[in-house]
């Protein structure tokens, strides 16, 4: 009980006194002494972005993890994929979010998730801008499926502090769910990723889920166990700087 | 503000917000599948370094007793001996689909984390779970829905056959709604995750006296969430 007193207390100086420093430039405009060097390093929060696959038998493709400004998330449900979302959710592919509208960084984990597995995938963002992140993979034995966490505003994050999240399986509808080998390129299917081809909805939607040949769809290269149902992943993000 | 007010206006809020030492809940829970059954539930009233299950890890042996036979005596014991408490069985037997317990009362205590499970019939090994739920320390009423899990100790080959609630005995054990057919030749399981993870769901078959599996497709498949529980916290 004393403890937890003298903490706030502590706690409630420290916010006072990072309100006065931060007041004094914008109050007093000709006070140019306390512009830092120009050269000097922008100072660094780093976010510890923790991903679990929880599917039974869908590798993911490198968890992909984009800060990107709060006005353009990275999937709208409804609307069309953008290039770099097709190009993730057809081949596992994420070099394309770098240069997509409002984003301003991208961590990538190094290989394959495998089913029941978890990584670890760091980014630091800049103190003066804390744009939220989302969290997106493919599941890679599907036509075009990813597993997306859209916008986590990560700014109120206190050192040590952490937000768990689950995140649904969506269908980029930008490719035709056939299933077949040519078309699935996980290790079901060792078929083709990518293609500019649009030959479905067009739209983000959540996925119905896939057949498999095991429930009758001739020509799918999966079975029972590639089968799916939501939550597909657990999202733990930590500030860890 | 001068710090001798700051301070007596903190003591105040300190004094009003201090949390209760035991929590006083009741409990409902239900069954939102179409024709599957639960098992005898636990619920379970733990502190931050006791679970029944994790998403991602291993089953322990008492959680692949429960899923795979419905068995909760060991997560007791594990449960009880953590200094944790338990409402054991409070649907009186299996909760049929729509099902729904009687409210109860559950007093926990100062134990800060609530779970549930039950193992899903007719199922090889799923269950339904709620993992180290905050318990909330505002009064009030709680609503959550609860996914299926896997708990990825045996293949889903969808059999049922006697005698295979035994843990490592691979089968269903039972299917309490009579509505499994026989014969099947076994589904084959190609999943090589031996971790809790979300259940894909059974597959069945529309075959009562034969094909792969011995459930049937239009009954035993079910969608998350496949339970609900409500939460009110006195």
């Amino acid at each position: 009980m004393k403890m937890q007193f003298s903490k706030t207390i502590g706690g409630m100086a420290i916010v006072a006194s990072t309100l006065i420093l931060t007041g004094c430039p914008s109050s007093n405009d000709n006070n140019s002494q306390v512009e830092p060097p120009k050269d000097a390093p922008a100072v660094k929060q780093e976010y510890k972005v923790t991903v679990t696959n929880l599917t039974a038998n869908q590798p993911f493709s490198p968890i992909t993890v984009v800060a990107h400004s709060a006005e353009y998330p990275q999937y709208r449900v409804g609307e069309p994929a953008s290039n770099a979302l097709e190009r993730l959710a057809e081949s596992g592919n994420n070099s394309g979010f770098s240069s997509e509208k409002g984003v301003e960084k991208v961590a990538s984990g190094s290989g394959e998730l495998f089913p029941g597995n978890k990584v670890e995938v760091t980014i630091s963002l800049d103190v003066d801008k804390l744009l939220p992140v989302s969290v997106l993979t493919m599941p890679v034995n599907t036509n075009d499926a990813f597993v997306g966490l859209s916008t986590i505003d990560v700014s109120g994050l206190a050192k040590g502090q952490t937000l768990s999240f689950r995140g649904n399986i969506y269908d980029a509808g930008t490719e035709a769910n056939t299933e077949s080998k040519g078309t699935v390129p996980g290790p079901a299917g060792g078929g083709q990723g990518y293609n500019s081809e649009r030959d479905d909805i067009n739209k983000v939607h959540i996925h119905p889920g896939v057949i498999s040949a095991d429930d009758g769809l001739t020509g799918s290269a999966l079975s029972a166990s590639h089968r799916f149902d939501n939550p597909g992943m657990s999202v733990v993000i930590e500030r860890v700087k | 503000m001068n710090l001798k007010t700051l301070v007596k206006s903190m003591m105040l809020t300190a004094a009003v917000s201090l949390p209760a030492t035991a929590a006083q809940l009741e409990i409902s829970i239900t069954n939102l599948t179409h024709g599957n059954h639960f098992t005898p539930i636990l619920v379970a009233a733990h502190g931050a370094d006791t679970s029944l299950f994790k998403a991602g890890e291993k089953a322990s042996p008492e959680l692949q007793k429960m899923a795979e036979g419905g068995q909760i005596d060991d997560l007791v014991t594990l449960v009880e001996g953590a200094n944790g408490v338990t409402v054991k069985n409070p649907a009186n037997g299996l909760l049929a689909p729509s099902g729904k317990t009687d409210k109860f009362s559950f007093d926990t205590g100062d134990r800060k984390y609530l779970s549930v499970v039950a193992m899903i019939l007719p199922t090889n090994d799923a269950f339904i779970g709620l993992s180290n739920w905050k318990i909330p320390t505002e009064k009030g009423t709680y609503t959550l829905n609860l996914n299926g899990y896997d708990a990825g100790t045996e293949a889903n080959n969808e059999l049922v056959l006697e005698g295979s609630g035994m843990a490592g005995v691979l089968g269903i054990p039972v299917a309490p709604g009579k509505d499994a057919g026989t014969g099947g030749s076994g589904l084959t399981d190609s999943s090589s995750n031996d971790k809790v993870h979300i259940h894909p769901g059974v597959l069945g078959d529309l075959d009562k006296s034969g094909g792969v599996s011995d459930l049937d497709s239009r009954v035993h498949r079910w969608l998350n969430p496949v339970a609900r529980v409500v939460v009110t916290v006195k």
